[in-house]
């Protein structure tokens, strides 16, 4: 099946039953594989008006009680990003695929890249954290988004699911597990009299409906969910805590794949479906003599500092292959004090392994 | 208002923020009468908003569960809440600038759903919070901070629109009609399927100060000799109620709604998985 296809089924296997989008390529797939599978799983599918209302929907719907998820690509997700702050700053449990395609604006709609990495990291306004996951294949991409569901609840916040229009057209083979095996994080519901917007760093959540009568806002708010615009106290704890939970918890939301070569000066950084081609880039270099390190980060953000500090360390030039004119390569370069050297490549096509080796060579002097 | 209608509101939270002669407590107080008479209980309603002066109207003043959203995008994310809980009263007040302006598309595909939200417009002709900008509601030739010349916009008629595009319930009433309002928004919030009214409201302090209606009994006597029964307005010619109110039920009719008709599918095929 298609990764569209698969990260639906993720999905339903993590439990979602709502699902609020709007078509667009290359990510249509996924909403009309939801729109077929919900309503024999008791779930609801609804196709919004735009991806504004899709966004808005699964946030008011996650308050509902929801598990929910949204699908887009680049024009849309642009379109979120004022509600994905809301769901950041009302630390609402959501889901938001980005099946990257070319851009800026409508670029090449039917063209893969990478060129959202920092989108999702910085595209609403303000001081926030985020995660963000990026699978590199059909199966990663049914795992993966599991586990972006299940990170959703456990920090009660929106997770960005980066995929890219390569992942998400390909055909691979998948077998799905017994939905018995797969671990699904349940959403750490309030008990009364509990402080559902501050206290302890990942609150726990109530829903409509429960007797709560809660108050849920965008603005600057206190522990009890009541406005408090103006005190310079009450939001810097606010977002300071918001934040904590997130970037305090970076090593355990890290997940990377690492061939690591105790011999190699050089390294590879990767994420999505760059990381395909540079594995055979890899296996040329170790082939002509030239052991080399990979590294694919499968969490972009919060980014894995520890991990690539540690790759920099062993590295006498780190090599990033992207689908983007550097947006990985520069927050690698924050990290490390050794030679970053972007390999980058636009306009709907994916490099060639050959094509990377080339410029592996050719830095190194061979 | 009734004492039985305090333990509908945040006391802790008042005074309002509302200016001297606002409308928004009228509509506050209209809206807690009608939900008393109608006996919806407080924890069966979820009260969905934008942003702007009517939004504050039952955020955060009526106790309820409550989702104070961006703006423009109250409906939408009420209908998220809706699909989740349908057998919850989700009511939306908003204003003129959220509802109509900048969440207008929202407001046509909900009505065209046909969705069992309840939705109050609270139309004040202008942006209030920032300051008394035009509106998409604003009169034609009126002035306003961004139209210090004249307003050469026409106005929408939103309790129209909202009929047109497929609800079941549409109403028009001001503040000054507090009677047939209140028994209006105890039509819209038992009414099954979209319920919508506009309900056309006064700034004395945004709108007022650039037409030369400082008090809040300026707009009401305004009020009073621009509506038109919707039953009369229907004799008259268009050139004749251009510039008139027309106040009553424009729409109230019977139409399955969008949460049902979902629910109907989700059994439909249960029963075809013979689940």
């Amino acid at each position: 099946m298609q990764g569209d296809e698969s990260v639906a089924y993720g999905a339903l296997f993590a439990g979602c039953n709502f699902f609020a989008g709007y078509p667009i390529t290359p990510a249509s797939e996924t909403a009309e594989t939801m729109s077929l599978e919900l309503p024999n799983t008791g779930g609801y599918y609804i196709q919004m008006e735009d991806e504004i209302a899709s966004m808005s929907a699964i946030i008011g719907a996650a308050w509902g009680g929801g598990k929910t998820m949204t699908a887009t690509s680049g024009p849309g997700f642009s379109l979120m990003q004022e509600a994905i702050g809301y769901g950041c700053m009302t630390e609402t449990p959501c889901v938001i695929v980005d099946v990257q395609r070319s851009g800026p604006s409508t670029g090449q709609a039917t063209k893969p890249a990478q060129g959202d990495l920092l989108q999702a990291r910085w595209g609403t306004h303000g001081d926030h954290e985020i995660i963000a996951l990026a699978p590199n294949s059909v199966t990663e991409t049914f795992e993966l988004v599991i586990e972006a569901f299940n990170l959703s609840e456990e920090y009660r916040t929106p997770v960005i699911f980066l995929m890219d229009g390569e992942i998400g057209h390909v055909r691979e083979k998948i077998t799905f597990p017994d939905p018995e095996d797969v671990k699904t994080f349940p959403r750490k519901k309030a008990k009364k009299g509990d402080t559902l917007f501050g206290g302890e760093n990942v609150p726990p959540m109530s829903h409509f409906g429960e007797g709560f009568l809660i108050h849920v806002t965008g603005s600057t708010h206190k522990g009890n969910g009541m406005r408090d615009v103006v005190s310079q106290s009450v939001h810097e704890e606010l977002i300071l805590r918001q934040n904590g939970k997130i970037s305090d918890n970076r090593e355990k939301i890290t997940m990377v794949e690492k061939i690591y070569d105790d011999d190699a000066e050089y390294s590879f950084v990767t994420i999505g479906v760059s990381s395909r081609p540079t594995l055979n880039a890899l296996r040329m270099a170790k082939e002509m003599g030239i052991p080399m390190n990979f590294l694919r980060l499968k969490t972009v953000w919060p980014f894995p500092i520890k991990e690539v500090e540690e790759l920099g360390k062993r590295s006498k030039k780190i090599f990033v292959p992207e689908m983007n004119l550097g947006q990985l390569s520069r927050e690698i370069q924050r990290f490390t004090s050794c030679d970053v050297i972007n390999i980058p490549k636009i306009g709907g096509v994916s490099h060639g392994s050959k094509e990377i080796f080339d410029i592996v060579r050719k830095h190194i002097g061979l | 208002m009734r004492p039985e209608g305090l333990k509908l509101i945040r006391k802790e939270i008042f005074p309002t923020i509302f200016c001297s002669g606002c409308g928004g407590g009228t509509v506050l107080n209209a809206f807690i009468e009608a939900v008393l008479n109608t006996g919806i209980k407080q924890e069966e309603m979820v009260m969905v908003t934008g942003i702007g002066c009517s939004s504050w109207i039952p955020s955060p003043y009526f106790k309820a569960d409550t989702l104070h959203t961006t703006h423009g995008r109250a409906i939408a994310f009420a209908t998220g809440v809706k699909v989740m809980k349908p057998d919850m009263k989700v009511v939306v007040i908003a204003g003129d600038g959220d509802v109509a302006g900048i969440g207008g598309n929202h407001l046509i595909h909900a009505a065209r759903r046909n969705i069992n939200l309840t939705v109050f417009m609270v139309n004040n002709y202008i942006y209030g919070m920032t300051g008394g900008q035009v509106s998409p509601t604003t009169p034609f030739g009126s002035r306003t901070t961004t139209t210090p010349y004249s307003n050469v916009e026409y106005p929408m008629k939103a309790a129209e629109l909202v009929a047109a595009a497929g609800a079941s319930f549409s109403a028009r009433w001001t503040t000054y009609n507090i009677v047939q309002l209140i028994k209006g928004m105890q039509k819209a919030l038992t009414k099954k399927g979209f319920s919508f009214i506009e309900i056309i409201s006064q700034c004395p302090v945004g709108f007022g100060k650039n037409v030369g209606m400082r008090t809040a009994i300026d707009f009401l006597k305004y009020f009073k000799s621009q509506t038109v029964p919707i039953k009369k307005a229907q004799k008259m010619k268009p050139d004749e109620i251009e510039d008139k109110i027309v106040i009553g039920t424009l729409v109230d009719r019977d139409r399955r709604e969008f949460t049902d008709n979902l629910l109907d599918l989700n059994e439909r095929r249960m029963k075809e998985l013979g689940l």
